[in-house]
């Protein structure tokens, strides 16, 4: 048996480099220290997005696109196809999921400074990543054409078609047409399916490439290491099997709701609010007044979110223009007030 | 000119014309055709029998919904019902007699006028006048 084993290996060996993979691999190792379950992060994002790609293939086979359409085909795979049910709400957890984790990811790399040089560039694929997640949460959450979903996408695209000169020529390109029509539907579920999972996958193979070019932060300084094959990855694939469970409990738990269908001639439905990771933006929007001195008040909060973002997106070098003895307490203090910012506002739009 | 000058200048502009060649159309796919603007002067918003006071309906005028509210002590209004904050359609709050945004909170009187939260402009008026018993909606003159 263990000849043919091999065998086999080295026909293999011959044709495709396995064992200097496995030998590369054998040499990655991990730090182990007090913050280190926050390593797992990473992994369980990458998990997620399988998921979604697995259980988003399953839903193709029945939702159909249209105004006429998809909110029906969405009800049909809630009510009609064995266990619809529970791919519609895996995929719908398994997305919530994903975008929390990948927060809890972002914090973890920015506390332990993790982007700093040479890691500036994992730094900016990982927030292109959130930033697609993001959007492939936008564009899904259209899909099931219901009455939030509705709402959601007119303000949200509303939003670009603030930005100043060419507002309303992307808010034409986004909605394919003036109006959140069947037209709109298209071409989010085209965003939604192909181009925006297509440019994830390019995003995480970045990613990654980056991380194993580089390895590891803090590496050289820690103490104690652990081999990252086969020691780590054990531990990775065992805390999915829990992430698994854990979106398998939600979706049998927590089935997500189809809702109304979209009307055109609706009023937005009170107490309407999007989904938990806008709703600090959205508390936000809330507050600001109708003008602020000659400035549209909407106009001014979409200039100072996205300034946030970009400052946030610049991080690794902002941090360096810092004076050394001061850059630690900087970003710790930077970061705790994000955070803080951030869940004030979101809990407060969630109660209000 | 060298050669050699001339040749990437050649190459360059050839590989701009060829990309530009390239994605103009895909641009101008994306972009939808402009639809011209159906425009009436008048909208049939139903019998005045179906307005009692304090309720509303929203309708389609051309293209927008406008929303015909009739209030408490009986006058008909129409306002557009696209909220000018950020696009979400209004509703008729009974309970406080004016226009009410779900979306962010926005408030506005029932002459239109933005009266609190964060929208930026009134919503547009159109006149509502009775054609025999039939509730109608103009054009704001």
């Amino acid at each position: 048996m263990s000849a043919l084993k091999d065998a086999a290996l080295s026909w293999l060996e011959e044709r495709l480099p396995l064992r200097s993979a496995m030998e590369f691999a054998s040499h990655k190792r991990v730090p182990v220290h007090r913050g280190d379950v926050f390593y797992y992060a990473g992994g369980v994002c990458m998990f997620l997005f399988l998921l979604q790609v697995a259980t988003g293939i399953l839903l193709l086979m029945y939702y159909r696109v249209g105004s006429d359409a998809s909110y029906e085909s969405v009800r049909y795979i809630s009510a009609k196809v064995p266990f619809g049910w529970l791919m519609r709400s895996v995929h719908s957890w398994g997305a919530n999921l994903m975008v929390l984790f990948i927060f809890i990811h972002m914090f973890s790399v920015y506390f332990m400074k993790a982007f700093r040089k040479p890691r500036e560039l994992t730094w900016l694929t990982g927030c292109g990543l959130l930033g697609l997640a993001m959007a492939l949460g936008f564009s899904g959450y259209l899909l099931p054409w219901n009455e939030l979903a509705f709402f959601a996408t007119k303000v949200g695209t509303d939003i670009l078609g603030q930005v100043p000169l060419v507002g309303h020529w992307l808010l034409r390109l986004v909605r394919g047409g003036d109006e959140v029509t069947g037209a709109t539907l298209s071409r989010f579920f085209g965003l939604h399916v192909a181009v925006l999972p297509a440019l994830t996958a390019l995003g995480i193979g970045a990613h990654l490439l980056l991380v194993q070019v580089q390895g590891m932060a803090h590496e050289h300084e820690a103490r104690r290491t652990m081999p990252f094959f086969p020691d780590f990855l054990v531990r990775d694939v065992a805390l999915w099997l829990l992430v698994l469970n854990l979106v398998g409990v939600l979706a049998v738990f927590f089935p997500w709701e189809v809702g109304r269908k979209a009307d055109a001639l609706g009023s937005a439905p009170a107490g309407i609010k999007p989904e938990w990771y806008f709703l600090a933006q959205y508390q936000f929007l809330k507050l600001l007044p109708g003008r602020v001195g000659m400035v549209p008040g909407e106009l001014l909060g979409i200039v100072a979110l996205n300034g946030v973002g970009v400052w946030w997106l610049l991080t690794p070098f902002w941090d360096a223009a810092v004076p050394e003895r001061r850059r630690d307490a900087v970003v710790r203090w930077a970061g705790l007030g994000a955070i803080t910012l951030l869940t004030v506002m979101t809990v407060w739009g969630h109660l209000s | 000119m060298k050669r050699r000058t001339f040749l990437n200048l050649a190459i360059v502009s050839g590989l701009a014309g060829t990309a530009s060649a390239l994605l103009y159309p895909v641009l101008r796919y994306l972009l939808p055709p402009e639809e011209a603007e159906a425009e009436p002067e008048t909208v049939k918003a139903g019998p005045e029998k179906d307005f009692a006071p304090g309720s509303s309906k929203i309708l389609k005028f051309g293209r927008k919904p406008v929303i015909v509210i009739r209030d408490l002590a009986g006058g008909f209004h129409a306002l557009s019902a696209t909220c000018t904050h950020l696009d979400c359609i209004v509703q008729y709050r009974k309970d406080r007699d004016l226009v009410w945004c779900a979306c962010h909170n926005g408030n506005y009187d029932l002459s239109g006028k933005n009266v609190s939260g964060p929208p930026p402009r009134p919503l547009d008026r159109f006149e509502v006048k009775l054609v025999g018993s039939e509730v109608t909606v103009l054009r704001a003159a």
